[in-house]
């Protein structure tokens, strides 16, 4: 069965190595924080100004001046940093973040990404995604395989305007976990019951199937 | 020195109808509330306003926006905000959308005395267009130019009578850079204290970049998104 949202970060969260920085976008990536896995401590760089986010605060503990990108209250965890915008995106440029997971609107097999606008219809900004996607060593892209309409977010060529060009390496969908080489989508994992032809027929791009395709390792 | 002024009336006097201003802030976290209050009360338009975002209809800058006194925002999100959504795809206001992170290091650079700079982020986006592109170490930079305002309006949690400032939490965010970037730069804070009485090791923004410094009489501190976890 395709993998819901919580499904979606838990199987990124199995990237999360020991000691990194990772900075979580807002959306789907943000529910990453949740499934930390045992024995491995990372610290979550949040891009308006504080390094070590925990998790929400307990009803009563809101604190107006303690947020994270996406405008929510949270909390600080112990050894946790407060700094200014310039000083964060000096973080986030200068590659001091390990990983950097983000939502996307499209994928395309060159690695490029949409994620900022819809001509005429949606435009909020980008934000930081532009810093985040041109900087990071590390970029996974937590996103639906295909939009609400069924079609394909895994193009050849993206239609929307571009947050980044040539950037993403990894993306992991409700349907299955690809890796961008070579100007194609090589598949790597599927979701637990989903198979390898409803994948490829939800790939408008190049796709690489190997021999075997083994099922995500969750614990659901 | 004495920087402090009496009230937000004092502390905007000069503001003029088309000038740019710089104001502090992300989201509504760290927003120069009282100043935006007076803005309003002087009814300045034509206003170019350089802020993260466009805060929501009814609070912070989006006040700005239903009294029409904006000309042009530049800004890195503003999607929290119809009226500013409607004003912009009707073309009544003028939005330039920059990365955050380009927003951040221009005003810090216009402060700085860094007329510009070379950085990735934007490179084969829209953000590009008309902008000189370099290689370095074989990646492909944009050049961005520093940003300057008649005014910069931020918001500290402490401040002196020198005007230095110490901010609290994620409240900083902006206001350290817009700061030093503004020709003339007023800070509003919570708590207002005389010289000596702040550590000079926990200053974040040193009095130079301070013009004038005032108590605000009331600060709201609208949460946008109250999100808990459960016991």
């Amino acid at each position: 069965m395709a993998l819901d949202k919580n499904g979606i970060a838990q199987r990124i969260a199995q990237e999360l190595q020991d000691g990194w920085y990772v900075n979580l976008g807002i959306g789907i990536p943000t529910l990453v924080a949740n499934y930390i896995p045992d024995g491995i401590e990372v610290e979550f760089q949040s891009e308006n100004g504080i390094l070590g986010m925990g998790p929400f605060p307990f009803e009563g503990d809101e604190d107006a001046d303690l947020i994270n990108a996406g405008k929510q209250t949270i909390t600080a965890t112990k050894g946790a940093v407060y700094f200014d915008s310039a000083t964060s995106f000096a973080m986030i440029r200068g590659q001091h973040v390990q990983l950097t997971v983000l939502g996307a609107m499209e994928v395309s097999q060159n690695g490029d990404i949409a994620n900022w606008k819809i001509p005429g219809k949606m435009v909020k900004g980008m934000g930081g995604a532009m810093d985040l996607v041109a900087s990071a060593e590390n970029i996974i892209v937590a996103m639906m395989h295909t939009n609400k309409a069924g079609i394909s977010k895994l193009l050849k060529t993206c239609t929307l305007p571009l947050t980044g060009v040539g950037c993403v390496k990894k993306v992991v969908t409700n349907l299955a976990v690809l890796e961008i080489k070579g100007n194609q989508f090589h598949l790597l994992e599927r979701a637990p019951g989903v198979t390898v032809e409803e994948i490829v027929a939800a790939t408008e791009g190049t796709i690489i199937v190997p021999d075997n395709v083994p099922e995500m390792n969750l614990e659901i | 020195m004495n920087k402090i002024v009496a009230n937000p009336e004092e502390a905007l006097k000069g503001v003029e109808s088309n000038m740019t201003l710089m104001l502090g802030g992300f989201g509504l976290c760290g927003i120069p509330e009282n100043s935006i209050t007076q803005l309003v009360k002087l009814g300045v338009t034509g206003l170019t306003c350089i802020s993260n975002n466009a805060g929501v209809d009814d609070f912070g800058l989006g006040l700005l926006l239903q009294g029409k006194q904006i000309k042009k925002m530049i800004s890195s999100y503003v999607g929290e905000n119809d009226e500013f959504e409607r004003q912009m795809l009707s073309g009544e206001l003028d939005v330039e959308l920059i990365p955050q992170g380009s927003l951040a290091e221009r005003c810090r650079a216009g402060g700085a005395g860094i007329p510009a700079f070379y950085t990735p982020a934007g490179y084969g986006t829209e953000v590009a267009e008309g902008k000189e592109v370099r290689e370095f170490n074989g990646k492909p930079h944009i050049l961005e130019k520093a940003l300057h305002a008649d005014f910069a309006i931020v918001k500290a949690w402490k401040g002196d009578t020198e005007g230095n400032l110490i901010f609290k939490a994620t409240a900083r965010n902006f206001n350290p850079m817009m700061a030093m970037a503004g020709k003339i730069t007023v800070a509003e804070v919570e708590e207002l204290v005389p010289a000596g009485a702040l550590d000079p090791n926990e200053i974040h923004t040193p009095g130079i970049f301070v013009q004038r410094i005032f108590k605000g009489l009331k600060f709201e501190k609208r949460i946008e998104q109250r999100t808990v976890r459960q016991k």
